[in-house]
């Protein structure tokens, strides 16, 4: 044996990949997020898709990208790990990504709604951080 | 201020946001492939909710169940868990020794009768009146017994005290038995695996303290969120199986190849487990993906059905290449889909 080098390997992918890379799945999220979109016009009804939740190829993903493309909001929350929220081309249509310490996906979400629940601050840590507020004056301004 | 004692309060006030909080939900309802709406509603729930005690009682086993679970390798979201409950009472964690922590035991017993939740590694030796695994004089048995009487459910971690595992493997010197064998008035669930993926005990633990009970259970007890597919199902080396092409050595073409380990006594074809999917180390990879076949660990009896080595005598039933197919064709978007699918395309971003 002259080294692991020697050893071939060959990466599998089980997914039946057409000739331009794409299984067909990036087109039904597509269409998803088009009959999400309506519904959340007509009712206000928001909706999600996690885009772990079915096969895609890195050109179905490249797709994905390519199509929604960045809109006008990148956010980055930092919450044990980094969370990405990127508006999409598509007002409304929203890309997040959340990442462990380690920088590895833990969820990939496309969200429709007017602002994600991750961005909103929650009303309690909101009442918490006005008492830590408070507390932090009244220090500064006993004698 | 908050209600001091709910969980979103605690969580607080241990310098954990309710955005992290939101987050691990997010990441827990993906991996149990619940709708991504179920995220909100457990964080909702859990926020309000109150800390869920948690018995865990260990009897024979090697403690790798903990290991797993402590040593996981996302540590700050799986073990968030660990924020989520009050574990008031495990041997090898806790602080308390002898008299101290059997009181901590009863005391928590007495204080949550009824509503905690009881986590059992190890089996349980019944023969020659259990004098095999005692604690502080006290047989498993009779410990799990009485353990079990204020239980709201039961969770049986990894493969011995879901079926016995290696303690009853013939001849069986202490007389094993499983928490099921013993306990028949309570729910459980049966979470095997020697040990059981991290995640997976995370996410059933995560499941019970929002909803209160126990995911759907299979025939055998176990979560059917994580345990629905076989390894042979959902392994990256399947498609060499339908080609039939199969590594005869572990140093041959094939295997260099990667071929299906089938011939060399792989047991993923009738071991029902998550391993393929959410894998081990982070994600790193899974027995098969290291070259070795699937032993079967969470299965029951598995230490006694032959070699390791030997292939499955008997030919596969052919109920299985339909769910494969339709995953992979995209026609099915459903759960069944979305376990799979979820650290492969993980890895999918991750390929260079």
């Amino acid at each position: 044996m002259s080294g692991l080098d020697n050893i071939g390997v060959k990466v599998v992918n089980p997914l039946p990949i057409q000739e331009d890379g794409l299984s067909g799945n990036a087109d039904a999220i597509l269409h998803e997020i088009v009959a999400l979109l309506e519904a959340f016009t007509a009712t206000g009804q928001t909706g999600a898709i996690d885009l772990h939740s079915l096969p895609l190829t890195p050109d179905d993903y490249e797709l994905l990208r390519a199509t929604l493309a960045d809109g006008e909001v990148h956010a980055q929350i930092n919450a044990i790990g980094n969370t990405e929220v990127r508006e999409t081309l598509y007002p409304g249509v929203w890309w997040v990504t959340y990442y462990n310490v380690e920088g590895d996906i833990v969820a990939d979400l496309l969200e429709i709604t007017a602002i994600p629940e991750i961005l909103k601050a929650p009303a309690d840590d909101i009442r918490e951080g006005l008492v830590h507020l408070r507390e932090l004056l009244t220090q500064l301004e006993q004698p | 201020m908050n209600e001091p004692d709910t969980l979103g309060a605690s969580l607080a006030r241990t310098g954990i946001s309710r955005r992290s909080f939101l987050k691990f939900c997010t990441a827990m309802a993906s991996l149990m492939a619940l709708p991504p709406s179920a995220a909100y509603a457990m964080a909702d729930a859990l926020n309000r909710a109150q800390r869920q005690s948690v018995i865990w009682l260990s009897f024979q086993e090697c403690t790798g169940c903990v290991e797993s679970l402590t040593r996981s390798f996302d540590p700050t979201l799986e073990q968030l868990i660990f924020e989520m409950i009050s574990l008031d009472y495990q041997e090898t964690l806790q602080a308390a020794s002898g008299e101290a922590a059997e009181s901590a035991r009863e005391q928590a017993m007495k204080a949550s009768y009824g509503k905690y939740l009881l986590i059992v590694d190890g089996s349980i030796p019944t023969k020659d009146g259990g004098v095999y695994s005692t604690v502080a004089g006290v047989s498993n048995h009779d410990l799990l017994v009485e353990a079990a009487r204020g239980a709201a459910a039961i969770v049986a971690v990894g493969t011995c005290s879901s079926f016995g595992g290696i303690p009853h493997a013939n001849p069986n010197p202490t007389g094993a038995v499983s928490v099921a064998d013993l306990i028949r008035d309570k729910p459980i669930m049966n979470v095997p695996g020697c040990p059981p993926i991290p995640s997976v005990i995370a996410g059933v633990l995560a499941y019970f303290v929002t909803y209160g009970k126990l995911p759907e259970l299979d025939h055998l007890g176990r979560p059917k969120v994580f345990f629905a597919d076989t390894i042979h199902d959902r392994c990256y080396r399947r498609p060499f199986y339908e080609q039939g092409k199969f590594a005869k050595t572990f140093d041959d073409e094939g295997a260099r190849n990667g071929w299906c380990l089938y011939e060399l006594g792989c047991k993923g074809p009738t071991t029902y487990n998550a391993c393929a999917t959410i894998k081990w180390n982070g994600g790193v990879s899974f027995p098969i993906e290291s070259g070795h076949g699937c032993l079967g660990c969470s299965e029951p009896d598995f230490w006694d059905k032959g070699s390791f080595y030997k292939p499955l005598a008997v030919p596969l039933a052919d109920n299985t290449p339909t769910i494969t197919a339709a995953a992979l064709g995209g026609a099915a978007v459903g759960t069944v889909a979305a376990v799979i699918s979820r650290t492969h395309q993980t890895h999918i971003g991750e390929e260079k």
